[in-house]
């Protein structure tokens, strides 16, 4: 699971709401996935980011720490972009827990891949 | 591809025809989701499986994340060394994302399986709208979702397109029949269907909450209403005819 996945992601268990976010993430097994950089992609998808929920991620994992916000002009800021390119999707969370914020609820991640199936009584109607 | 009868969860990976046919409907797909050109998009892929219609995404540039019931697609999609983000999750249980998360959506094969109730306890239309509604809060305004999908019969489509409408959709069924030059010759058996919807606020209210006023009961056209409502909730309505409605005899 890579950084950027991370941040979007929200607990959909039943009368969180938006409350569900952001998810607390626990790691056990992390690893560096070199990705292709792709300026464009990273410049779009800073402006989505939750920068706070991100640098808490970044802190939790034991990362080098990020910029406190986007810098002013980031869009041709190639070494920000860089740096954010590399920990939003070079950064793959292999084993480990995201917990719902709200209902503390465990959604473990197995080999890269969060389970996120919920029982009957925890689904929204 | 949807295996007939067996639960998505109990499939494995497609056979190497299938394997075509999956890369030309997601290549239809995503022409149907009319992206922005030379923009790399953050998509979502539901029912992703082993991550087939992933990787011709990630082929066209762009980024994405797969959800899928099936340990063993997944399991299979981790051997093939996707590029796309992987979810175990389940659709009818609503997407877990953020509102606005994502450009665009697209599903192949996947979206009819909500119309199975799996348990006693699932009822279609609730999965259905649960799907939908959740769907268009994680899409960013105006991005289209679109989803092939094998209806079994036409109560089935119609099923889907009326929850699809409930949670804020417009849009269409898109049909490409075989050997139509769209889809390329002799590639599939039956016709495709292709749910293009858009998620288009300023669309989406349907007037029939303001039908209701002015309505006298138990006239025709508070029968019609009534039974158009139903057929919203899933239920299944007797179709309508010059008899719906019809004035009785007095002995009724």
């Amino acid at each position: 699971m890579k950084l950027l996945t991370h941040n979007l992601l929200s607990s959909h268990v039943r009368g969180v709401g938006t409350r569900g976010f952001p998810l607390r993430l626990q790691a056990t097994e992390v690893r560096i996935n070199p990705v292709e950089f792709n300026p464009d992609f990273v410049a779009r998808m800073i402006p989505k980011v939750e920068w706070a929920a991100l640098a808490e991620a970044v802190d939790c994992l034991n990362l080098a720490a990020i910029p406190k916000e986007p810098i002013e002009g980031f869009e041709h800021d190639e070494t920000f972009l860089r740096k954010m390119h590399h920990v939003l999707l070079e950064v793959d969370v292999l084993e480990g827990t995201l917990q719902c914020p709200e209902s503390g609820r465990l959604f473990p991640i197995s080999r890269g891949i969060p389970n996120m199936l919920l029982s009957d009584d925890e689904t929204e109607t | 591809m949807a295996s007939r009868g067996r639960r998505p969860e109990h499939s494995g990976p497609p056979d190497s025809r299938m394997i075509d046919i999956q890369t030309k409907m997601t290549e239809r797909a995503l022409e149907l989701l009319c992206l922005p050109e030379n923009q790399p998009c953050y998509l979502l892929d539901i029912g992703c499986g082993s991550g087939l219609s992933g990787d011709y995404i990630s082929d066209e540039g762009h980024y994405w994340v797969g959800i899928d019931i099936s340990t063993a697609m997944l399991d299979a999609a981790l051997d093939r060394d996707t590029e796309g983000d992987l979810l175990l999750g389940d659709m009818g249980q609503g997407i877990p994302f953020r509102p606005g998360s994502f450009d665009g959506c697209i599903s192949i094969s996947a979206v009819q399986w909500l119309c199975n109730a799996n348990k006693k306890s699932d009822i279609p239309a609730k999965r259905l709208y649960r799907f939908f509604s959740s769907l268009y809060a994680v899409l960013v305004r105006g991005a289209r979702a679109v989803l092939q999908l094998y209806p079994e019969n036409s109560e089935q489509l119609e099923l889907i397109t009326t929850q699809a409408t409930r949670a804020g959709f417009t849009g269409g069924v898109v049909v490409d029949f075989p050997n139509s030059g769209s889809m390329g010759k002799g590639l599939q058996s039956s016709p495709l269907c292709s749910l293009a919807t858009s998620s288009q606020l300023s669309l989406a209210r349907a007037p029939h909450k303001m039908a209701r006023r002015g309505l006298m009961k138990k006239s025709r056209e508070w029968v019609l209403e009534k039974k158009a409502r139903r057929r919203r909730q899933g239920k299944e309505v007797r179709p309508d005819t010059q008899y719906t409605g019809r004035k009785r005899k007095p002995r009724f």
